[in-house]
Parts: C-alpha cells; structure tokens; sequence
C-alpha cells in the first residue's frame, strides 16, 4: 500500500514566463536562467561596421520528443546477487554500471542484454528510472519483472531536443563574405539543460568576428536529452534562414552567397555535385506560378564528425565446423551495425557474408561504446577488422603447413585459402578450419587511437524543394539531393537508409513536431501518436542521396558515422525552400498552415 | 498532414460482426452494444434502487433485453485462431488482441507502440484484413482467422515479401516492420502490379520513426515482381 499527498506547488511551463523576475523558481537554489556560454573571437562591431548589409531576426524551434516506436524499459531478472537486464538501451555497459552502482555489485555481476532496440535517437543511454525501478521490483518479487513505459510516459519522462529562441544578427560584406555572426541564445530542456544551438554557427561558414551566447531557461517539464546531433537542426534552421535572408538582400544567389564563406573543399565539391543533380541554377531562376500553389528551393550546409574513438574491443572466432563469429559488445539502435560489422570482417577473412555471424548486444561480450553521435561504425569497424587481421593471421599459420609454404606466402579469398604465387595450391576454409587444434580459433582486435588523417569533421549539403499551397498554407516537401561525405561506404543500402531517416526526421521538425505544455495543468496536451504528428508515408519527400567517398585516413576502415550528418540541415533546407516559395520567411518551427499565412500576409 | 485511409470503424465493425452468438440466433453483442447495454443495465439497477451483482455474490443478475452474454471481470477460457491452429486462451475479457498474442500466445512479433490505433505497428490480419491489434478485444476475434507476422514466414523461410525487405534494407530499428509488412501483404495481396501510389497508400496509417519509408516502397515493387515472375 502507498499513500501519496499531493500539494500543488507554483510553476512555469514556458520559456518566456519562467524568463520573467518574478517567476516561479523551478529549482529551490538557483535561477531559472542559467549563466550564458560565451564563445567569441575578432571583434562584432567591427564586423558589424563594415558590413555591407545585414539581417537582425529572431527564430524559435519547439520541444522535439525522440518518438523511439519501443517505449524505455526492461525486464530485470535475479539470480541470488547476479542480476540479468534485457533492456531497449543504445548503450549496454552504460546500463550494467548504473545498475551496478545502485546495487553496489561488481559490474561482471550485471549483464544487460540488447539483442534489438526499437530505436533511441539519444533517448536510451543510462539505465533511467524506469530499469532501476524494474530491477528493484524484481528484487523485491524475486521474480522477473518486465516494466515498459507507456507512450504518455514515454512523451514525458524520458528526453527531449530541448526548444530554441535564436536571436541571430548577421553581416556581410557587398561580395558576400560574412563580416560578423552574433547569436543571443536561450533554450528550454524543462528541467535539464543542454539547450545550446551554437555550434553550426561555429562550424558552417567562415566568419572571422562572431559572438554566440546560450543560455538554459529551465522550466517545469520533463528532462531533456540527446537527440540526433544535439543543438544542431536548431542552430541550422536559424542560421541558413538568416544567410537566406542576407543573401536577398545582397541580391546574390544563395548558394552562391554559401560557396564565398565555405571553409570545406569538400563541400566546395559537394555543392557543384549536389547543385547539378538538384538542378539549382535552373529551379532557383524559375519565376514564381501566380497560382495557389508556389514551388520554392533551399540548400543547407551540415558537418559531423563522425570519427569514433578508442575503447571498443572485438572478438573473431572461427569454430572447427567452419563457421565464424564476430562479438562485440555493441549494439544496433537501427543503423545497420550487426550488417557492416559482419560485412568488415568477411572482408577483411575473405569469406562469404553469409559465413559470418555478428553477435551484439551482451555486455558478456568485450567493451565496446554507446551508440550515439554518429560514433558506431567509425569506433567498431576498426576494431573489428583487426580482429579479423589477427584470425586470418592465425588462421594462415594454421594453412602453412599443410600448402608447405610460409604464412606471408598466402592469401585468402572467396573463402579459399592459396599460395599467391601457385593459386593451384590451395586449401578450402572449411577444410582449414578442421585442422583447428580443440574446438576453435579466436583472436582480439581493438580500435587504437584515431591516425592524424585528413579530415577530423565530414561535410556535407542538402538541396530542398517544396511546394506550397497559399490559401490553405500546407507545405509539401517534393523532393530532396543529399550530398554526404561518408568516408568509406560499408553498405550503400544501410548509408542509404540514414539518409532517408534523417531528412524524413527533419520533415517532421520542420513541418509537424511540436511538444504542446498547457499552461494551466502543466501536463503535456499531445503525448500520444495521434496528437504528436510524424511524418508518414505521403509526407516523405522523393530523395536522392550521392556519396563522395572521402579516403581520410583517419581508422584501419576510414568509415565516419552517417547517423547525425544526414539530419543537421534537412530542417533548415526546408525552411529556406519554404521562404523561398512565399516569399518571406517563416522564423518559426513548426512550420504551420497558420504561421505560413501569417508569413504572407492571409491572416 | 496525410493520414491513413483506413477506416477507424473498422475494429468496430469486425467487433459487430464478430458475434458467436449471431449464428446461433442470439442477440448481437459488440463492443459498442455492450457498453450501451450495461449502461442501461446500471440505470435499471439505479432506479430499481437494486445494486448490481458482486463479485461473488448471490445469484447474478438476469441479462437485460437487448444484452448478451456476460463475461468477465476475471479470467474466461475462449479459442483462437491464430496462424492456421486453434488455441486455447485464458484471459480477462478485457485484454486486447494484441495482449493476448504477445503476453499469453507467446508471439511477440506484433508490436505495441501508441496503444491507440495511431501508429500501425500492431497490425495483425483478421479474415485476411488487416486490423490494429490494440484497438480490439482478443474475445472479439473468435470465430475469425488471425494471421500475425509469424502466420507470414520465419527467418528461415520468409516469403517474397519478407525477403524483399531483407535485400532493400527496408528497415532500420525494425520496430514498425511487422506493422508495415503485415499492413503490406493484406493490402497487396490480391495485386501483381502495385503502383507506388497503391502501396503508400496500404501503409497510410503505419508510423516508422527511423524514417524507412522509400525502402519499404522499394521493397514492396521488388516483391510484387519476384511474385509475378514465379507465375
């Protein structure tokens, strides 16, 4: 039996209300306006003086939710002080030494298993309350118990893309070359931070003086959290929507405007590709229908860096009956890690892709990181081919023997081992694998620390076009040209599929997303998938994506994460394409039928 | 924005249809009959000033016209067809469906999402239609046939569906993939020849948050003409 007594206390769910002197405090000590994170270099009002013209704006983006189809949860399971997790998590190790500590047990006591995930988008890293709460209650039933959270739950208690409201001011000079950024930021994660959206103003375009300050407003709601590229889509939309607006009044072209402050000879490459596959000087040019229905263009630059780290640790083992596995104790949040993991080593064995077996998911296996920031295939692939490296190595002393050569001697492919001066002599792998002394052979490979390489960031560029209707303001995205430095391209199919998932992300940012607060209850007014819109089917715009395979040099693979770089500009390119189609800009996210409206003047 | 075609009556009417008792010349119950019916069985009972049968208590209340059977609140045994076998299932009437194939039947394929019918993930066919699993009653599905994705193929033998999903990448976390392939084959089932159109349209009503969508679409034509090439 719990008894609970309910007192209602004041509160604030808006970010311009919890702003105010004489708003309810959200946390007993401290403000609900929290210092400001200065980044500043050259001088502003310099920049400012100089410039040619300039655009003074402010830009507000919503709450985002992550939306993960399985809700946050587990099923925690005890055997006397071991205890068993089976958790929809993007981070196992993460979660085994949360629970760890709570429990105060070794972590070689916990194992957390994630076998599949129904994706986490930043949302499902940690063991939350809601493992810690299942595994208590397992403890207590000595019994399994299983808790998921509903979908409300879900909505409200486990992360968010905090909001935004981006004072920008931008300069440039008559040629185009920005002469100073200014950004007064403030962002509400409710009672978390982590709000910031400076870094592509950072990172984009060259711009000598610039100033951005961000601050976290903290209001009644629950907790932000990552979410693909944290900080990023906010910061683009705003951004390009202002280099936009400069470049009209400069009366220079806006991909043009782009290419005078591109820092990136990739991307220098990636815009002529993606302009020519878009077809952006000729559907730029066009002249506006004088009907309802009004095409506009738009184009945004994105960056990751997508480069991995040290620390994961892969096993390959080849069993006497020929079979292989690949472990690590990674796990897929839906980006294809098992397929490119097993794609690396049978690569690296010379094997077919069906003789290889990816084994995740289970912190039984050895280390290996969170899943997130695009840190996934740069950190594992690496490890995982050198582990493949060390097999074959063993495996070809193994051979030696038996083709009477010296193990540098051969080579294997196509699953055949042979001497690679007399390919006759030669040796079948499943016939090699019974000369296996015991039952298998296993070798350890690691992702040593990243090679200097060519390029620590990837760029990359996305064309938008749209149509929209003036008299009912509903924007359609048509059709999209995504231009990505990827590295090394493991899987064209699985690259492909993030491409797809981040601009259709973006068209839900930019169009439908929007985590509504009522301000007289507190409570959330759309935390069910009805009332919180994604986008689907018919709201997917046609979308090509092209590939410049940069050869880094940066791992033993040269593979970058995909997952974040393909999302940062897909909101802001459609909300250039929108200005672009009506004619003024729409500074605000979502971009509604009312708010497009406005925008021209209907209402 | 575009949302599904699919009839939201759809759970409900199936429930009307439902009936076990229609073909033994009982009266009809659905969902929307019942509730109706106790709530005019409450208002009698108010007005009689007679309280309604405890749990446990004496001799239950005769069925008010109009009402059927009475079930529940605690556990009933009732059969099920589900992918070609008939089992048997313990539950409380007011499990759903899509409770019951994961929680009692063991076939955890079918996914729970929304918990509203807005999402599409656990769509199961009912009598080759398909129906959104947790916006129906598991008892409302006697006397129907109930295909659910392990009804399709197993990892080891998938059908021409299920294997083009495989060879397009038409998945990512592959939360929604049951949904989308069930919501897929129902849909086309009967079609050698989808346009693109046709097929966004038989998957209106499925969310995938990894943003899948032109995959499946891929997969879905790719299927359609490894069928028609089999023919």
């Amino acid at each position: 039996m719990i008894k609970v007594d309910y007192a209602p206390m004041p509160f604030v769910v808006a970010m311009e209300d919890a702003m105010r002197p004489d708003a309810p405090a959200v946390f007993e000590s401290g403000a609900n306006v929290g210092s400001p994170h200065v980044n500043e270099t050259g001088n502003v009002a310099a920049g400012f003086e100089s410039a040619e013209a300039s655009v003074d704006a402010v830009y507000t983006t919503p709450v985002q939710t992550h939306v993960s189809l399985e809700t946050h949860g587990a099923v925690a399971s005890w055997n006397g002080d071991e205890l068993t997790v089976w958790c929809s998590t993007q981070g196992i190790f993460g979660v085994r030494d949360d629970l760890a500590v709570h429990f105060s047990l070794p972590p070689e006591n916990v194992r957390v298993i994630t076998a599949y995930l129904g994706g986490g988008f930043g949302s499902k890293f940690g063991a939350g309350h809601e493992v810690i709460i299942a595994a208590e209650l397992a403890r207590m039933a000595r019994a399994p118990v299983k808790l998921m959270l509903s979908r409300a739950e879900e909505h409200v208690a486990t992360g968010n893309r905090p909001s935004s409201r981006q004072h920008v001011r931008i300069g440039a000079a008559r040629d185009g070359a920005l002469t100073a950024i200014e950004l007064e930021q403030h962002g509400s994660g409710g009672i978390g931070g982590g709000s910031g959206s400076a870094a592509p103003y950072l990172a984009l375009y060259r711009c000598a003086n610039f100033r951005t300050r961000e601050r976290n407003v903290y209001i009644n709601a629950g907790p932000a959290s990552p979410m693909r590229a944290p900080g990023w889509p906010q910061g683009c939309f705003a951004l390009e929507l202002a280099i936009d607006e400069l470049a009209r009044k400069l009366n220079l072209d806006r991909l043009e405007m782009r290419r005078r402050n591109n820092p990136s000879p990739v991307r220098a490459l990636e815009f002529d590709l993606g302009a020519r596959a878009f077809g952006w000087d000729e559907r730029s040019r066009t002249p506006k229908s004088r009907g309802p229905i009004r095409r506009g263009v738009g184009v945004a630059s994105a960056a990751w860096h997508g480069i991995g780290a040290s620390g994961p640790q892969a096993q390959c083992v080849a069993y006497r009956d020929g079979r292989v596995a690949v472990r690590i104790g990674t796990q897929d949040v839906g980006t294809g890690t098992r397929t490119i993991i097993a794609m690396v080593a049978a690569e690296e064995l010379g094997l077919p892709l069906r003789s290889v077996t990816a084994e995740i998911g289970d912190t039984r296996y050895l280390f290996s990181l969170p899943s997130g920031g695009s840190m996934t295939a740069p950190s594992t692939t690496p490890a995982v081919r050198q582990a493949a490296a060390h097999l074959k190595g063993k495996l070809m002393r193994l051979a030696a023997p038996a083709l009477g050569a010296s193990p540098e001697d051969l080579v294997i492919s196509d699953g055949v081992v042979r001497v690679r001066a007399e390919p006759n002599r030669a040796i079948k792998f499943a016939d090699l694998c019974r000369r296996i002394p015991g039952d298998s052979l296993a070798a350890d490979g690691e992702h040593v620390p990243n090679y200097g390489g060519y390029s620590m960031t990837q760029a990359g560029c996305q064309f938008a076009g749209v149509e929209v209707d003036i008299e009912t303001g509903i924007v359609r995205v048509t059709d999209f040209v995504a231009v990505h430095d990827a590295g090394v391209i493991v899987d064209p199919l699985t690259a492909r599929s993030q491409v797809n998932g981040g601009i259709i992300m973006g068209v839900g940012f930019a169009l439908f997303e929007d985590r509504r607060l009522d301000p007289q209850t507190g409570l959330m007014v759309n935390p069910t998938m009805d009332d919180y819109k994604l986008p689907g089917v018919f709201d997917t715009p046609e979308i090509r994506a092209y590939f410049v395979e940069v050869a880094n040099g940066i791992t033993n693979t040269g593979v970058l994460g995909m997952g974040e770089a393909v999302h940062v500009a897909a909101t802001a390119a459609i909300g250039c394409a929108v200005a672009d189609a009506i004619g003024a800009p729409v500074r605000d996210l979502p971009l509604t039928p009312d708010r497009v409206l406005a925008a021209i003047g209907a209402v | 924005m575009s949302r599904s075609p699919r009839d939201p009556l759809r759970n409900e009417r199936i429930a009307a249809e439902s009936d076990p008792a229609a073909d033994e010349g009982g009266p009809k119950l659905s969902r929307r009959s019942f509730l109706k019916g106790a709530g005019a069985a409450a208002a009698v009972a108010g007005l009689l000033g007679v309280k309604p049968a405890a749990a446990g208590g004496a001799e239950p209340e005769p069925p008010i016209a109009g009402t059927a059977e009475r079930l529940g609140p605690g556990p009933v045994n009732f059969n099920l067809r589900v992918n070609g076998a008939t089992r048997t299932v313990t539950a409380e009437p007011r499990v759903t469906l899509l409770g019951v194939l994961r929680d009692h039947l063991g076939l955890t394929g079918t996914k729970l999402v929304c918990d509203r019918g807005a999402c599409g993930a656990c769509t199961v066919h009912l009598d080759g239609a398909p129906v959104t699993s947790c916006m129906m009653l598991a008892i409302d599905a006697r006397n129907h046939e109930i295909t659910t994705i392990e009804g399709l193929g197993a990892p080891d033998r998938m059908n021409a569906l299920q294997n083009a999903f495989v060879a397009k990448d038409a998945l990512q976390c592959g939360f929604c993939t049951p949904g989308m392939t069930m919501a897929l084959s129902a849909a086309l089932g009967g079609n050698p020849n989808p346009s693109p159109a046709e097929i966004k349209r038989a998957i209106a009503g499925n969310i995938c948050r990894c943003g899948t969508y032109p995959h499946v679409i891929e997969a879905a034509l790719a299927a359609a003409k490894a069928s028609r090439s089999r023919a």
